[in-house]
């Protein structure tokens, strides 16, 4: 039964991430990209990550992916142009890639097996122990990450006075 | 119960397709929407490990990782409607000034 969640889900996050390539509209590709994370939700679910597949949906899926909607209507993205690529992307880039993705596969596949141990109970609490007690000061830390990306975005995207 | 190799080569799976699309898009965003999509498959490698080392240190670097993505997707969109203003258009192409 998990073995076909696990099958079905991981389907189901590659053919949103091939999708997210194949689509020349970029709301299609955000769309695509909402798939693979909600699968990926899943996943998490089934590793008995509980806390990080609802961080999931809520930050990436609900925040994230709404802000890359948001943009793209804000800026009316159309149609990806069909240009004369460079050829350096088609006679490197993809090889590379392959090469990339075929060598991770085969790495992974070859190194570390084992079943993974059974999680005992749900981990939220022992997670927050963790993350207020050990890792309170990187915690803190990205408060104020936060705080100055809000800042820079703020000051990026606003329109200059007296220019317009 | 599922191996955790099997989890780390969708995870390398979903990383490739990343890099392919960062590589082969030339709309910004999409290049950007490819980015998140290999930060999300480390995400996974991460949590799969996490399990399988029975330790949950795993977990709390995923959430920094999330953080981190929302930052940059914050800034990273405020870049692209800067651009967007600057250029009339979100091809990659246009926005040429440091290539020789």
């Amino acid at each position: 039964m998990t073995m076909l969640l696990f099958f079905a889900l991981a389907a189901i996050a590659v053919a949103g991430a091939v999708s997210l390539i194949l689509q020349r509209h970029p709301i299609h590709s955000a769309l695509s990209l909402i798939v693979v994370m909600v699968a990926l939700a899943g996943l998490y679910l089934l590793l008995g990550a509980e806390f990080i597949s609802a961080v999931q949906i809520i930050v990436y899926a609900g925040a994230i992916m709404v802000l890359f909607v948001f943009v793209i209507m804000l800026l009316n993205a159309g149609e990806e142009e069909r240009t004369n690529f460079s050829r350096m992307a088609a006679y490197v880039g993809l090889p590379l890639a392959a090469v990339l993705a075929a060598g991770l596969v085969y790495w992974t596949a070859h190194e570390g097996t084992g079943a993974a141990a059974p999680m005992q109970r749900p981990a939220t609490r022992p997670l927050a122990m963790l993350l207020f007690q050990d890792y309170l000061f990187p915690f803190e830390l990205t408060s104020i990450l936060i705080l100055v990306a809000i800042l820079g975005a703020v000051v990026l995207a606003r329109r200059e006075e007296g220019r317009e | 119960m599922v191996p955790v190799s099997y989890y780390v080569v969708l995870s390398a799976l979903l990383f490739g397709l990343g890099v392919i699309g960062f590589l082969f898009k030339r709309n910004i965003i999409t290049m950007f929407m490819a980015i998140e999509l290999m930060l999300n498959a480390v995400n996974l490698a991460f949590i799969a490990f996490s399990r399988a080392l029975g330790q949950l240190q795993g977990q709390v670097f995923v959430f920094f990782v999330i953080v981190v993505a929302a930052a940059e997707a914050a800034v990273g969109l405020a870049i692209v409607i800067l651009i967007a203003r600057n250029r009339k258009s979100l091809n990659i192409e246009r926005v040429d000034l440091l290539k020789l």
